[in-house]
């Protein structure tokens, strides 16, 4: 049965979180069976909480041997970097 | 009192299912079913916990939520029959649960305006559970009906196998009759239209016939007359506190 399920992957909003991030993967013939096994699996049912899923096939990701030019020019400007800035305590989440 | 008896009809109905859900734990068809039918299984346990912790307090003799479970006879168990039927194969495990959890779902929700402070407020706590249960059984029911030819037999042969099981609750008894009278429970008939509107709601989708509403009813659980069937669970259940009575765990 699992063979023909699809792979998804689950992304989670907990409680006080400002943005769902990635926390593993499942399969599950759709996505409203995705939805329920990622509820069951992962939050323990926090409260709360935002799921998304998504088809793992969707998901275009970059390659890691593209990984000198997509990363290393910013690396190399640390002008570019915004960490000469005191910030005041009032902003966080920055 | 007529009180304690009830909580205790709720408590062993959740306790006797959650048994039977938790021999399925490694043996679900899929990894992520496994995870769920265990879940739901806490969740009734979690729920027996309440509803026998109160019913020991009422009582008054030091029965505790684990003497009551684990020191009492199938005569005096006192869940419907539906609870103690086989776990079987997957489509009855599945039409059981959604039996189940149709009728639990609006029964929680009547409990949510009883008169007892203490059964409203469990009430509350476990309205929110068995509404993902519904929403789960249902789902299922509808993927297994409306699947293949196989799936679709197997789910009529469990139904014609549960169907005469699903009428007991709504059975009343001189005691539930006192706990309507007195507020804390709600009426039989509200719920059973309530039972089977969803139902068949349900089963259209899933392309299953409604069974006859009026079909004979089994009945007997909710007052200590049980098939065999619950001799066996309780002796797996009770063994180790029977064995080591009164031991600290």
């Amino acid at each position: 049965m699992s063979k023909e399920w699809p792979l998804w992957e689950v992304f989670i909003r907990s409680q006080h979180g400002l943005a769902h991030k990635h926390v593993g993967s499942l399969h599950a013939p759709d996505a409203e069976m995705a939805i329920n096994n990622a509820r069951d699996v992962y939050t323990r049912r926090n409260e709360g909480v935002s799921i998304w899923v998504v088809k793992a096939a969707d998901i275009v990701a970059s390659s890691p041997s593209d990984k000198d030019a997509l990363f290393e020019p910013s690396n190399s400007k640390v002008y570019r970097h915004p960490t000469f800035f005191p910030m005041p305590e009032e902003v966080k989440n920055l | 009192m007529a009180k304690i008896e009830y909580l205790l009809r709720q408590g062993d109905n959740a306790l006797i299912l959650s048994q039977q859900l938790s021999q399925l734990c490694g043996k679900g068809p899929a990894l992520e079913e496994d995870m769920a039918l265990t879940n739901v299984a806490l969740d009734l346990l979690g729920q027996t916990r309440m509803w026998l912790g109160y019913a020991g307090e009422l009582e008054g003799r030091g029965r505790d939520e684990d003497r009551l479970a684990y020191l009492r006879d199938s005569r005096e168990f006192r869940n419907v029959l539906l609870v103690e039927q086989p776990n079987g194969d997957y489509a009855q495990t599945m039409v059981r649960q959604f039996f189940f959890d149709t009728w639990h779902y609006f029964l929680m929700r009547g409990l949510l305006s009883s008169t007892d402070r203490r059964i409203a407020e469990i009430a509350e706590k476990s309205v929110k559970e068995v509404t993902y249960h519904l929403r789960r059984s249902g789902d299922l029911v509808v993927r297994l009906g409306d699947g293949t030819p196989v799936s679709h037999a197997k789910m009529q042969a469990a139904i014609d196998e549960l169907w005469t099981y699903t009428g007991e609750v709504f059975i009343y008894d001189e005691l539930e009759l006192a706990m309507v009278e007195q507020g804390v429970a709600p009426a039989a008939e509200a719920l059973r239209e309530a039972f089977l509107q969803h139902v068949s709601e349900v089963f259209a989708e899933a392309t299953l016939p409604m069974p006859d509403p009026g079909a004979y009813m089994q009945r007997g659980g909710k007052q200590g007359r049980h098939s065999e069937r619950l001799g066996y669970i309780l002796a797996e259940m009770q063994f180790l506190q029977r064995a080591y009575p009164g031991v600290e765990w």
